[in-house]
């Protein structure tokens, strides 16, 4: 494995002081003797689309769960706007990181605008009101995603791509600084992929918000990201994807009976022989 | 706006209800004497008096709280156990009550003592029943827990119910008859046997539930994006299941000390009032619920009276008639239930 260099760990401290989330030496795993990635060290600066490569089961979704809070860091700590994340209150994370999931067990008798309205949840008093303030995010939310249309329509009325854009929506409504997603192309045909993909894209330019999604979407994530979270043998490492191209890592991400990475084409081609 | 207008239009329909269960029975008063009697006027005739305010009016008042608590107690629970089939009495929460109740009237008798005296207190029924259904609750919340599916769910509740209904029967086997004689006139479900003193306590018990019930509603509206999301919210998933259970085991509890198991009426108000109010707000769905529960109860009430007869029904025939094939229907229209 590529370890890192002094040099790149000392760019990486660098960005780390203007991350809006950093990593110490994370390890994470749901069993401390068996953890799956261990020394994760990585940082999150603001306004960048991230993506979280890896095999089936190297831990995409750990990793995701473990900066969202949801699952325990089994060591090491995690910062957020330079505060430890067992320090703040439930409300206060959920200002700083809103999540998108794969799982589709909502109540789809909600509406699309009830629903972007949840998103406003760790800001209004005791009844949910909204106020003209939340109002004007969830306008903007619904305007960002572009889904105006399908204001008044019921959730179990939507395609899975619309639905995506409408949970993304969502969490845009809750406007934290970090957007966490799992694997929000799933499930949705290569043009809506791109799509959804592109509107990530946009919303980290126009919005200063970063997006942390996992993916399988290996050649997708390569071409639009603006850096690349690898997990491979329970080792992460982080850096701009023409960086880890030219380091030759992601030759090495899969057995190369099948499918091999071609540099030219920056992705991932059917082997031939 | 469209939502106080629906709002409005439950109040007024809960209204005549009410006006309608007070003037049916098994003696006919005609509607001015009725109105002259409620306005504290006074009648001619003094025993038509005495039925409107000391029978037919706390029994309207216990309807009205019975159907109310009932209804708002399976709507929190279908949101939490995210089941459409959730409800007091078919989780067993009613079952724990009756068992905790049991215990009271018939352990009484084995225990002696400091229990015997305990019986002849309202309040100790009251603690009895919300203790029992309140365990149930925290005992089908804690395997809901682990198993996720919707069926088994049902089935668990099932089982609570057969096995709290064992330990009645063993407990009812030893007791003397007439201390069991006095539980199977509870256990057969009655809104009639309340006097004014208890009518109010079951008013306190069931609005403490409901008061309790609106500070959990803004989480149960995160919650219908499931736990994680809502733990995102900032929702703390432990602290609102416990509201919950608490809110829930007091309202269920007090009903079934007072008026018996009722069955059927917390999972199906719900489903009817979704079908009406096309939502899954919880803000306007709980008076939606609470307004349409306390119809529904006064209607059955009423059916229940046979009008102008002198049987009386067990209430909770009438529910069960108007409940079970809610649910059948539900089952059979399965993919498409919503929650």
């Amino acid at each position: 494995m590529v370890a890192f260099t002094k040099k790149e760990n000392a760019i990486l401290s660098m960005k780390t002081s203007k991350a809006i989330l950093h990593t110490e030496k994370l390890q994470i795993g749901y069993e401390a003797k068996n953890p799956i990635a261990s020394d994760i060290s990585i940082a999150i600066p603001a306004a960048k689309l991230i993506a979280i490569i890896g095999v089936n089961g190297a831990g995409k979704s750990t990793l995701l769960k473990s900066i969202a809070g949801i699952q325990p860091a089994l060591k090491g700590s995690l910062h957020i706007e330079n505060k430890r994340i067992e320090n703040l209150q439930k409300n206060e994370l959920a200002e700083l990181i809103s999540l998108v999931l794969t799982q589709q067990n909502q109540s789809k008798n909600l509406s699309v605008i009830e629903l972007i309205s949840l998103g406003r949840h760790p800001y209004t008093n005791w009844l949910g009101v909204n106020t003209r303030q939340d109002k004007i995010h969830i306008a903007k939310a619904i305007q960002q995603v572009g889904i105006e249309k399908l204001k008044a329509k019921k959730c179990n009325e939507l395609s899975d791509g619309q639905l995506q854009k409408v949970m993304i929506a969502r969490a845009l409504a809750q406007n934290t600084p970090v957007i966490l997603m799992d694997e929000p192309t799933s499930h949705l045909d290569m043009y809506h992929k791109a799509q959804v993909l592109h509107l990530l894209k946009n919303i980290s330019l126009n919005t200063q918000k970063s997006i942390v999604f996992a993916t399988h979407e290996i050649n997708l994530a390569l071409q639009l990201c603006d850096e690349i979270i690898l997990i491979n043998d329970g080792k992460v490492q982080q850096n701009k994807p023409e960086v880890l191209i030219e380091k030759g890592v992601l030759s090495n991400l899969f057995p190369k009976d099948l499918i091999h990475f071609d540099i030219q084409s920056k992705s991932f081609k059917i082997s031939n022989n | 706006m469209k939502h106080q207008l629906t709002f409005l239009l439950l109040f007024i329909i809960l209204f005549i209800f009410t006006v309608l269960n007070l003037s049916l029975g098994s003696v006919k008063i005609p509607l001015n004497e009725l109105i002259s009697i409620l306005l504290g006027q006074g009648s001619e005739n003094s025993s038509w008096e005495y039925i409107i305010l000391q029978f037919r009016f706390p029994k309207a008042i216990t309807a009205i709280l019975v159907g109310a608590g009932l209804s708002v107690c399976g709507l929190l629970m279908q949101t939490l156990f995210r089941n459409p089939l959730a409800g007091p009495y078919v989780l067993g929460l009613s079952s724990g009550a009756s068992l905790g109740v049991a215990l009271l009237f018939l352990g009484g008798s084995l225990f002696g003592g400091f229990f015997a005296s305990l019986i002849f207190s309202k309040w100790a029924v009251v603690l009895a029943a919300t203790l029992g259904s309140g365990l149930v609750m925290l005992a089908v919340i804690s395997t809901a827990i682990r198993i996720k599916d919707t069926m088994a769910l049902l089935i668990i509740g099932l089982m609570f119910a057969s096995l709290t209904g064992a330990v009645v029967s063993i407990l009812a086997y030893f007791s003397p008859a007439n201390q069991l004689q006095q539980y199977v006139f509870w256990s057969f479900g009655s809104l009639g046997n309340l006097n004014w003193n208890e009518v109010f306590i079951l008013s306190i018990c069931v609005t403490c539930g409901l008061i309790l019930s609106l500070f959990s509603l803004k989480n149960m509206n995160a919650l219908l994006l499931g736990e994680s999301y809502a733990q995102s919210l900032g929702v703390s998933i432990h602290k609102n299941r416990n509201l919950v259970i608490l809110a829930t085991g007091i309202m269920a509890g007090s009903i079934t000390a007072f008026a018996g198991p009722i069955a059927f009426v917390g999972l199906a108000v719900p489903h009817l009032v979704k079908q009406v109010v096309k939502t899954s707000n919880h803000f306007i769905l709980f008076p939606s619920v609470l307004f349409c529960g306390a119809s529904i109860m006064l209607v059955c009430d009423s059916i229940a009276q046979l009008p102008g007869s002198d049987f009386t029904l067990p209430i909770n025939a009438v529910t069960s008639i108007f409940g079970a094939p809610v649910v059948i229907w539900l089952l059979l229209r399965k993919k498409k239930m919503l929650f």
